[in-house]
Parts: C-alpha cells; sequence; structure tokens
C-alpha cells in the first residue's frame, strides 16, 4: 500500500471536491489517500480499490478492475463457437462446469437443440457441485480474511475432496470443458455416483461443523452484523442477482423462477435473508449449500434410474458422432469433418441464464449463421458485485472493508474476462 | 434468516412471453416502436435513440421492470448505422424479461445514459464506451473501465484486430516515464 496525497510516490488518486468532508469539524484530520490492491491478499485476485481516508473513516471509494482483462468475448468471436468452450472455464475459475453449462445453454437455445434427460441431470449434478465449490472458497477466505484462519483449511480439504470427484470424473481437478453442446462428454461411471454419494452423506455434518466455528462466534458476528447493510430496492437498482439479493429478502432465484436443465423437477428450497447485511450474504450461503446437497442426491437417485440412457443429444449438425463410428462410416466421419472445421449456429439472437453461485450468469449471442458468433457477450454477475463497493463502503469503517469485499463475493477472472 | 417454504416443483410462475409483450405495449403507449422476434423468444423492441430516456422510465415505472441485466452493443461493421445498442431488463415482480434495441450511426456513435434510472447500469455504460467507442450521454463518470486509461482503441469493433494495434505501446511509455523518474538514473541511460 502506498500513500498518494502525502507522500512523494504518485500525483492525488482521485478527482473529488474539497467539500466531500467537513472542513470545519475540528476533530477531522488530514485526508489520506490508499491504495488497497492489485496485489492485496484480501482483494480476492486483481482489484484495485483506491480509498480516501478520513482518520479510519471511508469517505470515497472507487474500485479500478481490468487487471485481468484477456478479451474472452473477442476471443469468443475469433476463435468461433466450439473451440471457446475451453475458455469459458477461465471465466469464474471457481466453477467452471457453471460456466460451460451457460454457454453451452445459450447456444443451444439458439439451435433449438433439446438435451436427454440423463444429460440434463448430470448437469443438475455438476452445476450443485461448482455452487458449493465456490461457495466453499467465499467462505474460506472470507474467513481467513477476517481472522478465522481454521475455517480456511476446513473449507479447502472440502472442496479437494470434490476435485478429486470431479477428477474421477472429467480427468482434471479444474477447468474441465467437460460440457458439451447437447449435453456432457460423457456418462457418470456408477463407481463416481458411488464416490460423490458417500461424500454427500457426510458433507452435512462439515457445514455444521464450519456453523459452529462461525454462526455463533462473537467476533465473526460483530464483524459482519450490520455491515454492509442493502435494501431489496438497492439491490434491483444496482442490478445485484443472486445469494447478495436474496440475502435482502427477495425471493429471486432462477432455478425457481425460470427453470433450466430440469430444476423444475427438483425438491429444494430458497433461503432468503432478512436485513441484507454480510451476515445475512454468509447464512443465505451456507444455507444454499445445504440445498445443493439436497439437489445432488435427488440428481444421483435420477441418474440411478436412467443408468445406460443417452447423455448427449444425437443432432450430428452440433455433436461430434462417437469414435468407433467415425471409423467405420462415411456419413460419421463427413459429420466429425463439418463439426471441427465449421460448426455453423443459425442466424439469430438468444440469451440464457443460469443461476451461479454469484447471481446471474448470462450469455447473450448473436449469430449471423456462420461458424463465427458476431456477438457473444458474457454478462458475469461479478463486475455488478464489484460496483456495489462503495454503496457499502463509503462512510464505514475501513477495517469492515474486508468483510464488504469478501460478502459480495466475486472473482476477477469472471469481472474482467 | 428465514427458509421460504418450497414451491410446487413443475409449476414456476412465469407470465408467458404474450402476457409481456401486452403489458409492454400498454406501458409503451403513444411512443413509437418496433416488436421484432429474436430466436429465443424474448420480447424484444427496436425503438429509436431519442426515445430512449422516454421508454426506459416508462418500462421501469409502468411495465414493472425493476432491474437491468445487461447493457451492450453488436458492431455490424461495415453495414450503417453501425451500431445496435441492447439493454435487457427484468422483472422480478412479473418474472419476465424484455430486450430493446436501437441502432446508432458509426460516426461519433452516442446514446442517452439510464444510469438516473438503474444506477447499476453505470459500469455496463463504461464497458461498451470502452469496448465500442459508444458514449452515453449524461453518464457522470464515462471512462474506460477494462482497457487502461489512454488506450486509444476500442477493442470490440469488428475493423480491431485479435492481435491488437501496438499492444506494447503504453508499456513502452510507461517504462520510459518510469525510468526517467527514477532516482537511480545514470547517465549511460539516458
Amino acid at each position: 500500500m502506498s500513500t498518494g496525497r502525502s507522500g512523494t510516490l504518485s500525483e492525488s488518486m482521485f478527482e473529488y471536491e474539497p467539500g466531500v468532508v467537513d472542513r470545519d469539524d475540528p476533530l477531522h484530520g488530514e485526508l489520506m489517500e490508499l491504495n488497497m490492491g492489485p496485489q492485496h491478499p484480501a482483494t480476492h485476485g486483481v482489484l484495485r480499490i483506491k480509498v480516501l481516508l478520513d482518520g479510519e473513516t471511508m469517505v470515497k471509494v472507487e474500485p479500478v478492475v481490468g487487471y485481468l482483462h484477456r478479451g474472452k468475448e473477442k476471443t469468443c468471436e475469433s476463435l468461433g463457437w466450439r473451440k471457446f468452450f475451453v475458455h469459458t472455464d477461465r471465466l469464474d475459475y471457481l466453477q467452471p462446469l457453471m460456466n460451460n453449462i451457460a454457454y453451452a445453454a445459450a447456444m443451444e437455445k439458439l439451435a433449438g437443440i433439446q438435451i436427454p434427460e440423463r444429460g440434463q441431470t448430470i448437469r443438475v449434478l455438476l452445476m450443485e457441485l461448482s455452487r458449493i465449490m465456490a461457495h466453499l472458497i467465499y467462505l474460506g477466505t472470507t474467513s481467513i480474511d477476517l481472522g478465522a484462519v481454521t475455517m480456511f483449511f476446513f473449507t479447502f480439504s472440502e472442496r479437494e475432496r470434490i476435485y478429486t470427484l470431479l477428477d474421477a470424473y472429467t480427468g482434471h481437478r479444474m477447468n474441465n470443458t467437460y460440457v458439451r453442446i447437447g449435453g456432457v462428454y460423457a456418462d457418470v461411471e456408477p463407481d463416481v455416483e458411488r464416490d460423490i454419494r458417500a461424500w454427500l452423506e457426510q458433507f452435512p455434518k462439515k457445514i455444521d461443523e464450519f456453523e459452529s466455528m462461525l454462526t455463533g462466534n462473537r467476533i465473526w458476528y460483530d464483524r459482519n452484523r450490520n455491515i454492509g447493510t442493502l435494501t431489496a430496492e438497492q439491490c434491483k437498482a444496482w442490478c445485484l442477482t443472486g445469494p447478495n439479493l436474496r440475502a435482502s429478502g427477495v425471493e429471486w432465484d432462477l432455478r425457481k423462477k425460470q427453470p433450466y436443465s430440469g430444476y423444475e423437477h427438483y425438491d429444494f428450497e430458497v433461503p432468503i435473508g432478512e436485513i441484507g447485511d454480510c451476515y445475512d450474504r454468509y447464512a443465505v450461503r451456507i444455507e444454499e449449500m445445504r440445498q445443493s446437497v439436497r439437489i445432488c442426491v435427488q440428481a444421483l437417485e435420477r441418474l440411478a434410474k436412467s443408468r445406460g440412457g443417452e447423455f448427449l443429444a444425437d443432432d450430428r449438425r452440433y455433436v461430434l458422432p462417437p469414435k468407433d463410428l467415425v471409423n467405420t462410416s462415411m456419413e460419421e466421419l463427413i459429420h466429425q469433418f463439418k463439426i471441427v472445421t465449421d460448426m455453423a449456429l443459425p442466424q439469430g439472437e438468444a440469451y440464457h441464464a443460469v443461476e451461479s453461485s454469484k447471481g446471474e450468469l448470462g450469455f447473450y449471442v448473436v449469430s449471423d449463421g456462420t461458424s463465427h458468433p458476431v456477438r457473444c457477450h458474457i454478462r458475469a454477475p461479478g463486475l455488478v458485485n464489484v460496483q456495489a463497493i462503495p454503496l457499502l463502503a463509503e462512510g464505514r469503517l475501513f477495517s469492515d472493508m474486508v468483510s464488504i469485499i469478501g460478502s459480495l463475493d466475486f472473482v476477477m477472472g469472471e469481472v474482467d474476462r | 434468516m428465514s427458509a421460504t417454504a418450497p414451491e410446487r416443483a413443475g409449476a414456476p410462475a412465469t407470465s408467458g412471453s404474450s402476457g409481456t409483450a401486452a403489458r409492454v405495449a400498454a406501458a409503451l403507449a403513444g411512443v413509437p416502436h418496433t416488436l421484432v422476434h429474436p430466436a429465443d423468444g424474448m420480447v424484444s423492441l427496436e425503438i429509436e435513440t431519442a426515445a430512449v430516456n422516454e421508454v426506459m422510465s416508462r418500462l421501469r415505472d409502468r411495465a414493472g421492470f425493476d432491474s437491468n441485466t445487461f447493457v451492450t452493443a453488436v458492431d455490424r461493421f461495415p453495414d450503417e448505422p453501425r451500431f445496435i445498442v441492447l439493454w435487457q431488463f427484468l422483472s422480478t415482480t412479473h418474472n419476465d424479461r424484455v430486450r430493446v434495441q436501437t441502432r446508432v450511426p458509426g460516426d461519433a456513435p452516442h446514446v442517452p445514459t439510464i444510469t438516473h434510472l438503474w444506477i447499476g447500469t453505470a459500469y455496463f455504460e463504461r464497458e461498451c464506451y470502452d469496448m465500442f467507442g459508444i458514449r452515453f450521454d449524461g453518464h457522470a463518470g464515462l471512462k474506460r473501465l477494462l482497457m487502461p486509461d489512454g488506450y486509444e482503441h476500442h477493442p470490440l469493433r469488428k475493423d480491431f484486430p485479435h492481435q491488437g494495434i501496438e499492444p506494447d505501446r503504453l508499456y513502452r511509455e510507461w517504462d520510459n516515464r518510469r525510468r526517467e523518474r527514477s532516482p537511480l538514473r545514470t547517465e549511460s541511460q539516458t
């Protein structure tokens, strides 16, 4: 961190009006400019926050994003529909499969592809495991920033177990890219199902353990309760979605309201908060993990019933034929060649959103009927969450900043794209 | 902390797209607009650029669209009018969405801001300005969001190459400036 105004490192970071503090107040000291990030551990990635301090009170806060900008949308336009799949993993890298599914679903909506039931069930299972993974990271990083170091190890060891399960299924711990247009790449084997079930059985007890460390903890309570309070109206005007919106008492969950991937067949509850402070956002996410476990268990039951069923749509315009057929059939070889070299989507535009762990993750895709998109806009919930930092932080003590950043929950890979 | 009663599975309370279209049409009575029909079936309007403020405030106040989902643009280079600027709105009370688009010419493109209606669109508009060079009139802090300040191009325009234009120019300038300021500067470096 470096001071700006009174130091010698740089000129003023801010353009602010002199009237921003009461100069006649005898208690106010000299304003200090503080540069938090972009390499600060509590900013959860390369986020820079410019803070103007009057004593310990934050007078003005301005997030600066873009340090991780890799031009994903431009990359999508030049790579084409199929090859961009691997790049979606690197958006919100804590839940790569969720991004895969959101992108695939937007293309499927545009092309009008129906997903087999088993494929949808596998997707639901993957999405809920991703949600648990992302919430575990939220919980671990937020609590280590607030001094609860043990929690970090608890949550990361649990997340590592999910990674092991995904490794068994996809062959990769992270950046799986296992979703395809029309379904998923491969079926879930029975032994993987068994491992997932075994993990799900013990995980609710772990959540109780997490809660026993934090929920009644005096320090955790004091540093989160009544800090960063958002009203429902503020959330909507600031375009916030997901757990941040639900913590403010709005019952809005795309899985319930605009179901996709067959979420209407699952029995689960949508937790909502009361006052919308950092503590409510924590409580909502804890409860969401429990509900995700419920959904995963139901998904496994459905998988057991549909064992041996199709998991990938049988549409040779978009879906690669099985390799053994390619080796023996001329038509299938032609299909494979066409898809690999030039998979075109029909002309038109489509938007599809999924309820990611951070909020509404949407892909708006525009096609001119060729293999390369005209536009692929990524509606990243993290960007909206970053935008709300000044709203919550200004006027509060600087130490609250860490709680606020943690509780809004964003990943810079997704914010900067 | 409270949990809502489990909703009846399989019965989402969506009002169909015909209900949305009727509500939007009633809210926009008297304002010229045309319906377009995108592939995803969303209610989608095309309006005049001058009518942006009128349409958006009616969508918010009369049709109940309380949240914005994104603001972005599509570059149709080399066709004219070059840009399509798009807004998408969400109604959490009626559980539906609407998309609004307007066509903007490629020469000094600008549209009115809607940050006074939804403050959360401020970043979306900054991103759109950054990527396409479309100015949002009335935006209080319209500056680049993702690309560095002082960058001269707008990367998502179709005439911008994917490899970039002089991608290291800014870095070289910064480096020179840093070296000039450094107290460790020696004769040989200058």
